[in-house]
């Protein structure tokens, strides 16, 4: 029976990155990767893997090295293990996935800085254990990875007319102002007004 | 790359504005920007790391990263220098203003993670500037953050006092007339 309720509450762990804390459009963090990346659903998932792999692996680091730093550097350290696993991603995904890579650019070194990252360490990770560090970890990286999975396909089908690289065949209706800067801004903030209305209760 | 002084200092601050053209600085932005007085004072904060850490990553940069081969180490080695900086500007600010550095409170620590001033040093090192450039660029481009702030701090003052449905007020209204913002921002484009 025990084993059960804690079984139940590692679900939660996961399930409350995706609508109840969903990093995006509740704690409204890392607004400059959600803006900057998501011209198409391709991008945005891109970028959310790549921004939820730091992030497990950052926040099972410092769970475990957690009582090893001392509480005055504990920001600069936990910096530095997030930007030695970003250079790590980086490095992997010039060498494994060029085109998406060029695509994202400065946007790939700048999830070191990623407010959601340091967020979750100094909140969650540098409070629990490894484990459950992990489930944190991937609970609100996919909720971050839908939410801009999901601007990226909003974006992509109303501003170019397709979704994830496949044509509608409406792209000569399309505004294409959504690709563009105020775009992002626009689809964005409406998203937010439906998943104010309808999903935060 | 050549490209006279004018020409950068234009493109930063208008054309390709960093906050309304290329996503940088976001959380600043929505956050401090509710009055014109703390965007100002953020904007003067932000101006200053820019210009030091310019300096500095391009130096390290040119001097110690490139002749050693280990470019790669650029993220880590650019976010320490940035951490600390802005260390050193909150104390100062600390000593020498007292009033400023109440106001910006929180944000000051949060320049560490502004990732304008990251995004400018990995940039300008793309851009393969010279040390004055790097310098020019930065500089311009932390003005163009601080006239964006200020703008939409004027903005947000006279949202204060409209009528705003439930669902969208905060965040959502603020991104929308942010959109409405990087509209006219985009007038600029194609003048340099």
């Amino acid at each position: 029976m025990r084993r059960k309720e804690v079984r139940m509450s590692k679900l939660q762990l996961i399930l409350k990155g995706i609508i109840k804390d969903n990093p995006t459009f509740v704690l409204i963090l890392g607004m400059c990767p959600t803006l900057g990346t998501t011209t198409s659903a391709m991008n945005g998932l891109g970028m959310g893997v790549a921004t939820m792999a730091v992030l497990i692996m950052s926040n099972f680091v410092i769970s475990i090295i957690k009582n090893l730093i001392p509480d005055k550097v504990r920001i600069p350290a936990f910096i530095v293990v997030i930007a030695s696993f970003v250079t790590i991603i980086e490095l992997l995904m010039k060498a494994y996935v060029p085109a998406l890579y060029a695509t994202l650019g400065v946007f790939i070194p700048l999830i070191v800085v990623n407010c959601i990252i340091l967020g979750r360490a100094e909140a969650f990770a540098s409070k629990n254990g490894p484990f459950d560090s992990i489930l944190d970890g991937v609970g609100i990286g996919l909720g971050f990875t839908l939410s801009l999975t999901t601007i990226g396909a909003v974006r992509e089908v109303l501003g170019s007319g397709a979704l994830f690289g496949y044509s509608l065949g409406v792209a000569d209706f399309m505004p294409l102002i959504f690709v563009l800067a105020p775009g992002a801004f626009f689809v964005l903030g409406y998203l937010m007004v439906l998943f104010n209305k309808y999903l935060k209760k | 790359m050549e490209l006279s002084y004018f020409a950068i200092i234009i493109g930063a601050i208008f054309v390709n504005n960093v906050v309304l053209a290329q996503f940088l600085g976001i959380c600043p932005f929505l956050g401090v920007s509710s009055k014109v007085e703390t965007s100002l004072g953020m904007g003067a904060a932000v101006t200053f790391v820019m210009a030091l850490t310019a300096v500095v990553a391009w130096s390290l940069q040119t001097y110690i990263l490139a002749p050693f081969g280990i470019e790669y180490m650029q993220t880590i080695v650019f976010i320490l220098v940035i951490a600390a900086l802005v260390q050193m500007v909150e104390i100062i600010l600390k000593k020498v203003s007292p009033s400023l550095y109440q106001a910006l409170g929180i944000f000051l620590p949060l320049i560490t993670t502004n990732c304008a001033v990251l995004g400018v040093a990995i940039l300008m090192i793309q851009k393969e500037f010279t040390l004055l450039q790097s310098v020019t660029y930065s500089v311009a481009t932390a003005l163009g953050f601080g006239l964006a702030l200020v703008l939409f701090a004027g903005l947000r003052e006279r949202l204060d006092f409209e009528d705003v449905p439930e669902a969208m007020q905060g965040a959502p209204i603020a991104l929308i007339t942010a959109g409405i913002l990087a509209m006219a921002f985009m007038g600029f484009s194609g003048l340099v």
